[in-house]
């Protein structure tokens, strides 16, 4: 039974790392109705420019500002070349066009900082600890930390200030939203900026983990089926979402792969999504939609 | 006069129907087919039937089995690969597993298991809608692929899925040159482009696109829109299966479940991005585009002096913010794609010399 | 139309039994009502308009009768045959055609695509027959388009044939979905605001067409309409809604006459 706990308790951390790298996709698809596809593209572009500052001898907290501004820029240039040229194309027209947007940022990144493998030390000791017999990773540990300071600074961003009011409205309604003069390219840069910012914490923890490498964009491929799990549109949603997929692909793993042969948690949480779906066809936290004709 | 169209005039509902209704576009279409069963196996060397015309048929033709699914029935796909590899993990497996049957009945054979498992993953659309579907067809994609790599019975005992093309050989007549390949090739290849033509322009052609434009409409018209789906989800996996097939034992000879990576479903994206969703001369054009593209830009880049600093590594990030850039540009200057783009050019050409 | 004939056939009609007839229709969404209890008949071959305020659940009502939107409670009697719910296909097997309030056409075709779509149901050869153009799929090719060329000719189209609906100005759009709905050969034609957003013009020439139908193809209609004055001269039969329940039904002259229609419209409290 301890065993169990520990796969469950592993998969759960794990998912928070998911839900990093969701929740940037939600802020963004509120905000724009875009399905970012590049989100993975953007963790890669912004793990790779602070490890390869800091390899420069770059201060930690410079890394991190300058990176921050290069995510910025970024997000300007996304607006500038491509959402402002596809405003009101159809949901899946701009889907592709992030599809192109991620070829871009990954063969930018690696012309940029070059293909090869960087390590990373955020300085945090993942020397595993044990709770109730049970072992956990303490860099695990920190991860979740992290995750939910994130949430919390991301909430009181949405609610408390009046850039958040914005987006909110935007993402409500947003017609109403220009109607009493609420700057859309603005908001947009906004949005896209700190989806690079989480985009950033997203690829330090991952690049810790596994090195900061192309791979790194590939998350964006486990983020899709906490997504639509979780709904596009509840940062909630995106954590629940998160902590399920993790728990039950190493769950799956474990107990399902043993039986029909491993490394299923590239399908897995695909199959699961897609259960979810056919119940409830707007995710756990989605809200279903009234076709009018 | 080369565009003269004066006097052609369908004078029967029959006559519209027709392949082509102008006296020019059969004769192009002629001089087409010449130049491509004739001439080409002709003049053309190893080189060209190799590294471009294979390719460039087969992808042309998976592009027109996505583009059915995706342009013309309004399903998005991110799992084209998947069932590629299906077809031709099926057509190896047919031809190993039952010794005497002919060549043509295995390709055709694993275009239908490729189509049975599309409708697989297909029957989802039932419920979802819109880009909610893509994740069925990546459960597609990552399933299938694991599926050849993790058991070995699909590729007879091979560890690592590795599949080798059985003998090109139909009726006596042997396949294997280069030459015979591509002649192998464009023959199915321009069959099933037939059949495609006289389909999309079908009853069921306009169910598709009705059911793309407004399934609501489409459902009061009486129109069921599940079968609709799935017969498209169906004739785009037989296309992309038999594409599977040419492009594992026409093409390279021998190929791994990894060759049909997400990364091959989005190449056949673009190439219906590029080429027109909705069209089927675009599936030559974005197929054409995106096989002479590569080999373009490396010829560029040997022509630059200073070619010390450049990498194989570096061109291939090259191309990809090329075509990642190119996929933007094309989704916000031309929607429609080259097809697009041709079609101006010829209406241009038909009231030539004036200008409208 | 002088008043005296209208009088004359709807006392006949009435000896036969109604062609649709709604019986206690009530619906809601997550529990707000859209409709409360709503019953009434339509007669064979007649003109019936839905009319009310924004809001009234005229287009609701319309979408329970071809199944789009499926009632918690009721029946919906159509040709003597009761049902609880209608599916839009169903609906459409049993001659139900529809156009929509805001423009449903397939934008990617062409008119005489979207007019041959229209019958769909018309055909039965299978998918396979078509795409190798065998067995019965030619001649039904030839007859359906046949029908369409004279719809296309009867609705002043002949000029669009080949144009793509989607680039095509907003009134000829409303007459290409309802040459879309006709093809279908419908028994009953559900209109949803045929005359939204029209010049005087154009509302006149809409209301030409649509009483055309009635008389050269016998079809029953039930429309939706807001202008008031088309709908009192087109319609043989009113039933007015507001806030989701009936508040009147009858001839116009006695609806015209009705207080609580009239406090309705002029937005007296009730």
């Amino acid at each position: 039974m301890n065993f169990f706990f520990e796969v469950l308790v592993g998969g759960l951390l794990a998912g928070v790392m998911y839900s990093l790298v969701a929740i940037g996709f939600v802020l963004i698809y509120k905000a724009s109705g875009v399905f970012n596809f590049a989100q993975g593209a953007m963790v890669l572009f912004a793990a790779l420019t602070f490890v390869s500052l800091l390899e420069r001898g770059v201060p930690f907290w410079l890394c991190f500002l300058m990176t921050l501004a290069v995510m910025i820029v970024l997000a300007l240039g996304i607006e500038r070349w491509v959402l402002a040229p596809l405003a009101n194309r159809s949901p899946i027209t701009l889907f592709m066009a992030t599809l192109g947007l991620s070829y871009v940022i990954e063969g930018l990144a690696q012309l940029l900082w070059g293909a090869q493998v960087h390590g990373l030390e955020l300085g945090i000791k993942d020397e595993p600890f044990i709770i109730g017999g049970i072992f956990l990773s303490q860099f695990d540990l920190f991860a979740a930390g992290i995750a939910l300071s994130l949430v919390i600074i991301l909430s009181i961003f949405f609610n408390k200030t009046q850039i958040g009011l914005s987006l909110r409205a935007v993402a409500d309604d947003t017609l109403a939203a220009l109607a009493v003069g609420i700057r859309l390219p603005k908001v947009w840069v906004i949005v896209w900026s700190v989806a690079g910012f989480v985009g950033l914490v997203a690829g330090l923890l991952w690049g810790a983990r596994v090195g900061v490498q192309f791979s790194l964009s590939l998350i964006v491929l486990k983020a899709l089926p906490v997504l639509i799990i979780g709904g596009f549109t509840s940062i909630e949603g995106a954590i629940v979402g998160g902590l399920i997929v993790g728990a039950s692909e190493k769950l799956a793993e474990v107990y399902l792969g043993s039986v029909i042969g491993g490394g299923i948690e590239n399908w897995f949480p695909y199959v699961l999504a897609l259960g979810f779906l056919l119940i409830r066809p707007a995710g756990l936290f989605g809200e279903q939609a009234i076709e009018r004709v | 006069m080369l565009f003269t169209e004066a006097g052609q005039l369908a004078t029967s509902y029959k006559a519209e129907q027709k392949l082509f209704r102008l006296r020019q576009d059969y004769v192009a279409f002629g001089i087409l087919l010449f130049l491509a069963f004739v001439a080409l196996p002709y003049w053309g060397s190893d080189y060209w039937f190799n590294a471009i015309l294979i390719p460039f048929l087969v992808l042309s033709l998976a592009g027109l089995g996505l583009n059915l699914l995706t342009g013309y029935a309004g399903q998005l796909s991110l799992g084209s690969a998947a069932f590629m590899a299906v077809g031709a993990f099926a057509t190896y497996n047919l031809e190993l597993r039952i010794p005497d049957l002919p060549l043509l009945f295995s390709i055709l054979g694993g275009g239908l298991f490729a189509a049975a498992s599309s409708v697989i993953f297909g029957l989802p659309s039932a419920r979802i809608k819109g880009f909610y579907l893509i994740v069925s067809t990546l459960a597609a994609q990552f399933f299938i692929q694991w599926l050849f790599t993790k058991f070995s019975w699909f590729s007879n005992g091979s560890t690592s899925g590795v599949i080798t093309a059985p003998p090109l050989v139909m009726a006596g007549y042997d396949f294997s040159t280069p030459v015979g390949r591509y002649l192998l090739t464009l023959s199915i290849v321009a069959s099933l482009f037939l059949i495609a033509r006289n389909l999309v322009r079908s009853e069921l052609g306009r169910h598709w696109m009705a059911v793309r434009d407004r399934d609501t409409a489409a459902a009061v018209m009486g129109i069921p829109i599940l079968k609709t789906k799935l017969l498209a989800f169906g004739m785009s996996g037989f296309i992309l299966g038999i594409a599977g097939a040419l492009w594992a034992f026409t093409y390279l000879g021998t190929v791994e479940p990894h060759g049909f990576d997400l990364t091959r479903s989005f190449q056949i994206l673009f190439i219906i991005i590029i080429g027109g969703m909705g069209s089927l001369l675009g599936n030559f054009l974005g197929a054409a585009f995106i096989v002479l593209l590569p080999i373009l830009l490396s010829q560029l880049i040997g022509l630059l002096p200073a070619n010390h600093w450049v990498d194989i590594g570096q061109l291939e990030n090259a191309q990809k913010i090329i075509f990642g850039g190119l996929i933007i540009f094309f989704l916000i200057k031309e929607p429609d794609g080259l097809a697009r783009l041709w079609q101006r050019c010829r209406e241009r050409a038909r009231i030539w010399p004036l200008r409208y | 139309m002088d008043l005296g004939s209208t009088e004359l056939t709807s006392t006949a009609h009435t000896l036969l039994p109604p062609l649709l007839k709604l019986e206690n229709i009530s619906l809601a969404f997550k529990g707000v009502k859209a409709i409360t209890d709503i019953s009434f008949e339509v007669q064979a071959k007649r003109i019936t308009a839905l009319i009310g305020p924004n809001g009234a659940g005229k287009s609701s009502l319309l979408n329970v009768i071809n199944g789009v939107y499926q009632p918690q409670a009721g029946t919906i009697t159509f040709k003597q045959i009761p049902h609880k719910q209608m599916t839009p296909r169903y609906a459409a097997q049993q001659g139900i055609a529809r156009t929509f309030q805001n423009i449903a056409l397939f934008k990617g075709m062409s008119v005489l695509d979207n007019l041959l779509t229209g019958r769909t149901l018309k055909r039965h050869s299978t998918w396979l027959e078509q795409a190798f153009r065998v067995g019965r799929a030619p001649r039904e090719d030839r007859s359906n388009r046949e029908y369409v060329e004279q719809l296309i000719d009867f609705l002043d189209l002949t000029a669009w044939r080949k144009t793509l609906v989607g680039t095509l100005p907003y009134g000829i759009q409303k007459r290409v979905e309802l040459g879309r709905a006709l093809a279908a050969e419908p028994t009953l034609l559900l209109l949803d605001e045929p005359m939204a957003g029209m010049n005087a013009q154009e509302k006149q020439e809409m209301s030409e067409f649509i009483r055309a139908i009635n008389r050269e193809f016998g079809t029953t209609i039930v429309l939706i309409e807001h202008d008031l004055s088309v709908v009192m001269s087109l319609s043989n039969h009113l039933v007015v809604l507001d806030y989701g329940k009936k508040i009147g039904d009858g001839s116009p002259e006695e609806v015209r006459h009705n207080p609580e229609v009239i406090a309705a419209y002029l937005g007296t409290r009730h």
